[in-house]
């Protein structure tokens, strides 16, 4: 049994701490930036040179759909408002800075519980033999799915158009300027009102799931010898979970990530970003497992079981690196300007982000945790799960920021701060679920099977 | 210098083979060769074996597969017969690179995989109408047989292996 020790609450207390005031510095400052501040910044940035000239383009990109709406007499005039326009789009970009940096870090580590609770359901459904083992540090994990679901729900309801352009109602009134006939069009579905509903019946399902398939784990530990209800029980409900989820789980891809940009569109994107939740999952449960055997606790799990969980770090970045691919080769090879413009941005404005992240999310674990042997060493795994981790931040960052701040990102105080305020929070909600009940699901019927794993 | 007597121990069944060759193995008697009729998981181990290198050919065959893959696509797709990829006329093999990502994907396989069965088959001394060397045809069907070399000890490892759940036991004489 592990207990919450007071090292670790005051911890996760200072990260929480320390991150709030961090992110509040950075929304208070950027808050006060007025337009005649982000005036006086593009002329000093025009006279360095070198910065207006990579902006002007994603000015443009953006900018298009409303010059299309534009006819051609109103062209030359909206030319001469361009200056005024342009800084005032930036002002906005500085102003979106610090809800895009709160809503990643927020959805990362919503993503990261997310993904152990599918990575949790299919092993009741394939009725695994060598995990057993681990089910309470998972359900450990997906304990944070409600609250970090509902909190990334309701910094996107707050933030509003800050993140999520079409939530302004300017953008479907054919009366405003700012009219987007694109946006309109999809307004059936892009509604604050349904991406509301529709989020609350994702998070809704998953946390039912959760808690009866907990309830049914602890359940079967205190049944009599022979009776397996209770196991049988949590089979049912995986099964029918894991249809539940991927059909889900692709929609809120969309609603929460992909509709910040509300022009583009990617029929793998669900996929894509399922599969870097996999992988932020289990690293998340290698090291979370190597962490309370370095205590002394969970002592059965033998190096077959970091082995395995490796080889699914492993495998879940190859994963990854195929759907990214599949995704960016198609719109880079076919070059239409509306889908490739995504990857434009992202290659000129977020370039080192943007390779950096393939880097460490691709050639770096296949080349670390390709040898068998390396699998089995905890303080490798660890550090290759450290990598990782960070390169699925940034994957979520390239996700977001493009749309809402362009090119006026920097990983600076609002986004470090985001990322060690959610931290603490799910370290705290994590472990202080780990410390509610026994490690080992003595009941499992597969548990000996488990403990006498080997590879 | 290789002895020309052997025992032969039959077993039929994996798990009694597993437990006898640890047996043996703590008994400190060499162990010449186990013919199964499906690989037995751990046998290696218990057996003492060096672990495979095969794994090391198999990423430095893959090497060579991506290599040949892009020496091959850039002499066919830019310097042979240059090649305006995606309406996008670059000419340059690195600019051109996601489309040469599946062939040099295919390739790293292609080569990692024939080239480690290849490896393991003369490894294993197995090539085209070589004869084969086992010494008893139902080990391809349901039995199990350790082979044994005899220093002089030919009644104590007759004791041991009937100990340890053999069916069959049968000193050979390899000379004939």
């Amino acid at each position: 049994m592990y207990t919450l020790s007071n090292r670790l609450k005051l911890v996760s207390l200072i990260l929480i701490i320390v991150g709030a005031g961090l992110w509040g510095t950075g929304y208070y400052s950027s808050h006060h930036v007025t337009l005649d501040n982000v005036k006086t910044m593009l002329a000093e940035e025009a006279s360095h040179g070198g910065h207006g000239d990579s902006h002007a383009t994603v000015t443009e990109d953006t900018h298009a759909s409303k010059d299309s709406h534009s006819d051609n007499a109103s062209h030359a005039d909206a030319d001469a408002h361009h200056g005024d326009e342009h800084a005032e789009h930036v002002m906005h970009q500085i102003h979106n800075r610090p809800y895009s940096a709160l809503y990643i870090a927020a959805f990362f580590f919503m993503m990261i519980a997310l993904g152990a609770l599918a990575f949790y359901a299919i092993q009741f459904a394939a009725q695994a033999g060598w995990s057993p083992l681990l089910f309470r540090v998972m359900e450990g994990i997906t304990y944070y799915v409600l609250p970090g679901a509902l909190i990334v729900l309701a910094i996107a309801v707050w933030a509003g158009d800050h993140i999520f352009v079409w939530m302004n109602p300017d953008m479907v009134n054919p009366e405003s300027d700012k009219f987007d006939k694109l946006v309109a069009g999809k307004s059936a579905w892009l509604n604050t009102t349904g991406f509301v509903i529709r989020a609350l019946i994702f998070i809704g399902g998953w946390s039912l799931y959760r808690y009866f398939a907990r309830k049914f784990s602890l359940a079967q530990d205190q049944a009599p010898e022979g009776d397996r209800s209770n196991f049988k029980k949590s089979f049912r409900i995986a099964a029918a979970f894991l249809v539940f989820f991927i059909y889900t789980e692709s929609m809120m891809s969309w609603d929460w990530i992909m509709s910040v940009d509300p022009h583009w569109f990617s029929t793998l994107f669900g996929w894509y970003v399922f599969a870097g939740m996999m992988v932020c999952a289990v690293t998340v449960m290698a090291m979370i497992t190597i962490y309370l055997k370095s205590k002394g606790l969970l002592q059965q799990v033998n190096d077959s079981h970091i082995h395995d969980l490796a080889k699914f770090m492993f495998g879940f970045s190859i994963f990854w690196t195929y759907l990214w691919f599949s995704q960016f080769m198609l719109i880079w090879y076919s070059n239409i300007p509306e889908e490739v413009t995504y990857f434009v941005t992202r290659i000129e404005d977020y370039n080192l982000p943007f390779f950096g992240m393939i880097a460490m999310n691709f050639l770096f674990p296949l080349l670390l945790l390709m040898n068998s042997d390396y699998k089995r060493i905890p303080w490798f795994v660890v550090m290759a799960g450290v990598v990782i981790l960070a390169g699925h931040y940034i994957d979520i960052f390239n996700m977001i920021m493009p749309a809402t701040v362009g090119d006026r990102w920097f990983i600076g105080m609002p986004e470090i701060g985001a990322i060690l305020l959610f931290a603490g929070l799910f370290m705290f909600i994590v472990f202080y679920a780990i410390s509610k009940q026994p490690l080992i699901a003595k009941g499992n019927p597969f548990i000996k099977e488990s403990e006498h794993f080997h590879y | 210098m290789e002895a020309s007597k052997v025992i032969h121990a039959i077993y039929n069944d994996d798990d009694v083979l597993m437990n006898a060759v640890k047996k043996v193995k703590a008994a400190k008697h060499q162990i010449e060769e186990i013919y199964t009729p499906f690989p037995v998981h751990g046998l290696d181990k218990a057996m003492g074996l060096a672990p495979t290198r095969l794994a090391i050919c198999a990423f430095l065959y893959g090497c060579v597969g991506l290599t040949v893959a892009v020496l091959m696509m850039n002499f066919i797709m830019i310097e042979d017969w240059p090649q305006d990829i995606g309406g996008k006329p670059s000419f340059s093999y690195l600019e051109n690179m996601p489309a040469f990502v599946p062939i040099m994907f295919e390739l790293t396989v292609f080569f990692a995989a024939h080239l480690m069965v290849i490896t393991f088959y003369l490894r294993s001394k197995m090539w085209p109408f070589k004869k084969a060397e086992n010494p008893d045809p139902r080990t391809t069907d349901d039995h199990f047989l350790m082979e044994l070399p005899i220093h002089n000890n030919e009644l104590e490892l007759q004791s041991l292996l009937s100990e340890t759940g053999a069916v069959e036991i049968n000193v050979v004489d390899k000379a004939h």
